[in-house]
């Protein structure tokens, strides 16, 4: 087996890009160095595509059905994630914040990126777009409104800026009429950008 | 000054662009990559020097590259510094991968 990417089904459909060859070439002398290896990339791809909202949508449906675990995560988020068996990598410190009727918490990283990447995933494109990074933080009522989303008036909203070492989880409110749902039918009400305050978490009716 | 990747307040932003593409391959191995350079067992590279080398891009580069260009410009430049990797080498191997194609 070769060394390099040429041994994954991966063939573009396209002229590789200037940036393409040159992330093979990096990866390629990289491993020559034996500073990685080959398989180290394709697990790190594995494990980093593993990584979805779903195991957020777990974390908040578990906070929204057991109020010792909410506080626990409010507290120590990270820790308190661990107990249901996600583990977070060696991400930043997560802090939890939890929406109310009268509060709203959206997240934004206007330096970069920054997002919890290891109970979210890859974060969306818009998320790291420049104009969500530039707007988020000084007009957040109307980016929330481009978004689908209208908050009355009477709530404050909060926007939190993260750092590469300090990333958020936003606990949505949870929707009126769910009070006889499990937990799982909770979990697939909570979308990710719920989980970053773009949005509300779903309502039964619109599973 | 607020430098160029200081994008909060950002005078003459528009509308988001909610679009959103599933990573290609090349983009997910270089966050990968990343990921290893930057992980305890490895250590050859922080989050910090990743930051600070995509922050100290030439402006109109900074807001004109994919995301994925300047993670990658990043990687590239922080191994060069630390003496594992030289531009050169680089454009050697791409010459040399694109050759075998």
């Amino acid at each position: 087996m070769r060394e390099d990417h040429h041994d994954q089904p991966h063939a573009p459909d396209h002229p590789m890009t200037e940036f393409e060859w040159r992330v093979d070439a990096v990866q390629a002398l990289l491993i020559e160095k034996g500073v990685i290896t080959a398989d180290e990339v394709r697990r790190a791809v594995e494990e980093m595509d593993a990584r979805t909202p779903a195991q957020g949508a777990r974390v908040v449906a578990r906070a929204w059905v057991d109020p010792a675990f909410k506080a626990r995560l409010l507290a120590d988020a990270k820790a308190t994630i661990a107990e249901i068996g996600i583990t977070v990598g060696f991400d930043a410190t997560i802090v939890a914040v939890e929406n109310t009727e009268k509060v709203h918490h959206a997240v934004v990283c206007t330096l970069c990126s920054c997002y919890p990447r290891g109970l979210l995933g890859y974060p969306p494109d818009w998320y790291k777009s420049l104009n969500y990074r530039s707007r988020a933080v000084v007009e957040p009522r109307s980016v929330l409104s481009e978004f689908g989303l209208e908050l009355r008036s009477d709530v404050e909203v909060r926007v939190l800026d993260s750092t590469a070492d300090m990333r958020y989880l936003v606990i949505p409110v949870r929707p009126a009429g769910t009070e006889g749902m499990s937990e799982e039918e909770l979990a697939d009400l909570v979308t990710r950008d719920s989980m970053i305050g773009v949005a509300q978490a779903r309502t039964p009716a619109l599973r | 000054m607020t430098r160029v990747h200081d994008r909060g307040g950002w005078p003459g932003s528009g509308p988001i662009d909610k679009s959103e593409h599933d990573l290609s391959w090349w983009e997910k191995r270089t966050d990968a990559i990343a990921s290893l350079l930057m992980s305890p067992e490895k250590r050859v590279m922080r989050v910090d020097e990743l930051r600070r080398a995509i922050e100290d891009m030439e402006p109109a580069r900074y807001e004109q590259s994919r995301y994925y260009a300047k993670w990658l410009h990043a990687i590239e430049t922080i191994m060069a510094e630390k003496g594992v990797l030289t531009r050169e080498e680089i454009d050697r191997k791409v010459r040399e991968l694109s050759a075998r194609r």
